[in-house]
């Protein structure tokens, strides 16, 4: 896995706490046992009770969700691979799916503006980049990813 | 997630246990709905028991309360603990909903 010095933010003397990794089928069913393991993972490291009862949890939701029914289109054979890190400074997570990815600086929606309060979509990608310090994607052995980085509070 | 469905009076009060999230919001738009077409007009939806909600759960909120309106019905939401108004307020849902502080409230602004 790409580590998160790669993107400059990582100390020399940060070191990893926990590295998680699973695969799972392209099916929403498997959001939620994921989400409950990485959220606990990161109570037992002591991020803060805020960042373990919404940032990560919802933020970890949406990339998986985007994963498997985007990039994925929902077939079950198809994997969506997540990892996460954590270290000293931050909580690094990965959402591959097999799809064939997505220009982030594309989707500009603003579902906070009044013309698009009642739309029932637009709000997965807005609430990531709200909930975590930075969203990022790139292109990794045919996958899609999308780097979610949550800075330690 | 799992809810249940109980009037109190005129109201439906729906509790929402768990998660609301993707994989199970359709179920409780369609609960919902299921009671609108019978011709109930209040709605309260309390969250005490709600971990967090996704985007596509609050679709379905905002889904459901533009079905009620249009059917010359009410919503009302009660019970967000910090996190879920923290989650209202940063998409400025909480300017859409009448969001009250407890289910007894809630139930006193019909």
């Amino acid at each position: 896995m790409t580590p998160a010095g790669e993107s400059g933010e990582r100390t020399h003397d940060d070191h990893i706490r926990v590295a998680f990794e699973r695969l799972i089928p392209s099916d929403v069913r498997e959001i939620e046992p994921i989400v409950e393991q990485v959220t606990r993972e990161c109570r037992v490291l002591a991020l803060s009770a805020r960042q373990c009862a919404l940032n990560v949890p919802v933020a970890l939701t949406e990339a998986l969700s985007n994963a498997i029914l985007r990039g994925n289109r929902g077939m079950r054979e198809k994997h969506v691979r997540v990892r996460a890190v954590v270290s000293d400074s931050a909580l690094v997570l990965e959402v591959a799916d097999e799809g064939t990815g997505f220009d982030l600086d594309a989707c500009t929606i603003d579902p906070t503006s009044p013309g698009n309060l009642e739309r029932e979509d637009g709000r997965g990608l807005f609430l990531m980049r709200s909930l975590m310090d930075r969203v990022e994607r790139y292109a990794d052995d045919a996958h899609n990813v999308v780097r979610l980085t949550l800075n330690r509070s | 997630m799992s809810f249940s469905i109980k009037k109190q009076g005129e109201i439906c009060v729906v509790d929402v246990e768990g998660q609301l999230i993707v994989g199970n919001r359709q179920e409780l738009k369609q609960k919902v709905l299921d009671e609108l077409e019978k011709g109930e007009k209040k709605f309260l939806i309390d969250f005490s028991q709600t971990g967090y909600i996704d985007s596509s759960g609050l679709g379905v909120l905002v889904s459901l309360s533009k079905k009620i309106r249009e059917q010359g019905g009410e919503l009302r939401l009660a019970n967000l603990n910090d996190d879920l108004k923290t989650l209202f307020e940063l998409t400025k849902l909480d300017t859409l909903f009448q969001i009250a502080d407890t289910r007894e409230r809630a139930l006193e602004s019909f």
